[in-house]
């Protein structure tokens, strides 16, 4: 198992109110995204456990990504990783935000 | 009525179907995710936790009753029962028991103990055969419900043997051994595992429904499985001495009555069923109509 942890400035804070939502399931090719509000406005995390180690400059890269389209500030984002592909990942990321903030997921 | 995939129980997630059984906004969980209650065997095997271990637990409100409900996500382990997994269903029961006024739903999905904690899972199975009884003993009804696609097999099909009463839909299977274990042990001439008609005539929902291994029939949808709930909660049968020796002779009779025969269609046709080979393909209601013809006679047991 690897862990990875990544910590962001964020532009904006998350809207809504809610403290938590979960999103996806870990199984082959997915990954489950557990959201809570409990950092300071600005700030965000990501916090990855994942089987597939050596792939940390890929997440990097489509944390940041992820980061700078949603702002969501004040969110710590804790993933499980069942071996979810890029583009997996951020439709997972975002639908977190989407079900925090309050909307449909 | 024909699901919408929105509303087909077979495809939603462990919450999903929680939200859309349950009155709206009525769910309350028990050591929710935020709480990382995970497996502590997995990561031993290198394997990634989930955070509810796969199985959700709390209370609600079906058509404004109060409920205790239990869902496994089947596509997290197969649904597979572990430590965790197991002790917050335990925990569940225990606490309907102590209550002893509120029923209890069980969303099953499951393929049975979870191999990487087997002792574990194993002792999960008896200590929630256990705590499930006795809270039927204390007068809850005990209610499961079966129509996803890990089906409801190995120690999960021992747990849903154990409920006041089943709804299965036609996706939903039941067993103990599951087809590949058959077919593993016993051959491929036993148990042809890749042969889907098969699997599903002789463990699918149709066939449960025809033998009384379950007692409703249920759509794939949220609203049917929501109907055979609120149904089955209002008419679950006591837990007496009675129910259990009755439960012995109606399997008594049904073993002399279809022992002697090699397959389901078979026991379809000797039930009445003229054109036997028709009925999987039958639609819901088709089959309901069927079904209410054919039936094996109803006890107050199962």
């Amino acid at each position: 198992m690897e862990q990875l942890n990544y910590r962001h400035v964020a532009a904006k804070r998350a809207n809504g109110s809610k403290a938590q939502a979960l999103v996806g399931v870990v199984a082959s090719g997915n990954l489950e995204v557990l959201v809570e509000r409990t950092l300071p406005d600005g700030e965000c995390e990501v916090d990855i456990r994942t089987a597939d180690e050596g792939f940390g400059k890929l997440w990097q890269a489509v944390v940041a990504d992820f980061v700078e389209r949603r702002s969501p500030g004040g969110l710590k984002l804790s993933i499980n990783d069942g071996g979810a592909r890029p583009d997996m990942i951020a439709l997972r990321l975002a639908q977190a935000v989407r079900a925090v903030e309050g909307e449909r997921s | 009525m024909s699901a919408t995939l929105m509303d087909a129980w077979y495809e939603a997630s462990a919450r999903q179907r929680l939200s859309g059984l349950l009155d709206e906004d009525s769910f309350m969980e028990f050591i929710g995710p935020e709480q990382r209650e995970t497996s502590p065997h997995l990561s031993l095997f290198n394997l990634p936790e989930q955070f509810d271990d796969g199985m959700i637990v709390g209370r609600g409100r079906l058509n404004g009753a109060p409920v205790l409900i239990a869902a496994q996500e089947g596509r997290f382990m197969g649904g597979a029962f572990g430590e965790v997994h197991g002790a917050k269903l335990t925990g569940l029961l225990r606490a309907a028991r102590g209550i002893a006024s509120m029923p209890v739903l069980i969303l099953f999905d499951t393929g049975g103990v979870r191999l990487q904690e087997a002792n574990a899972g194993e002792l999960a199975i008896a200590e929630i055969m256990r705590a499930l009884i006795q809270a039927r003993l204390a007068g809850v009804p005990v209610i499961g419900l079966i129509g996803g696609r890990a089906g409801c097999y190995g120690g999960g099909g021992l747990i849903a043997a154990c409920c006041s009463a089943l709804a299965v839909s036609e996706q939903g299977r039941i067993g103990v051994s599951g087809p590949e274990v058959i077919e593993t042990n016993r051959g491929v001439k036993e148990f042809n595992a890749s042969d889907r008609v098969l699997v599903w005539r002789t463990m699918g929902g149709k066939h449960r429904l025809l033998m009384g291994g379950a007692e409703i029939f249920s759509d794939d949808s949220m609203a049917s499985f929501r109907e055979a709930a609120r149904y089955l909660i209002a008419h679950a049968p006591a837990m007496t001495t009675a129910t259990l020796e009755a439960e012995q002779s109606r399997l008594e009779q049904r073993i002399a009555r279809f022992g002697g025969f090699e397959d389901s269609l078979e026991i379809w046709r000797s039930m009445g069923a003229d054109d036997a080979k028709a009925i999987p393909g039958l639609t819901y209601q088709e089959f309901v109509v069927l079904a209410d013809m054919l039936e094996e006679p109803r006890h107050d047991a199962r």
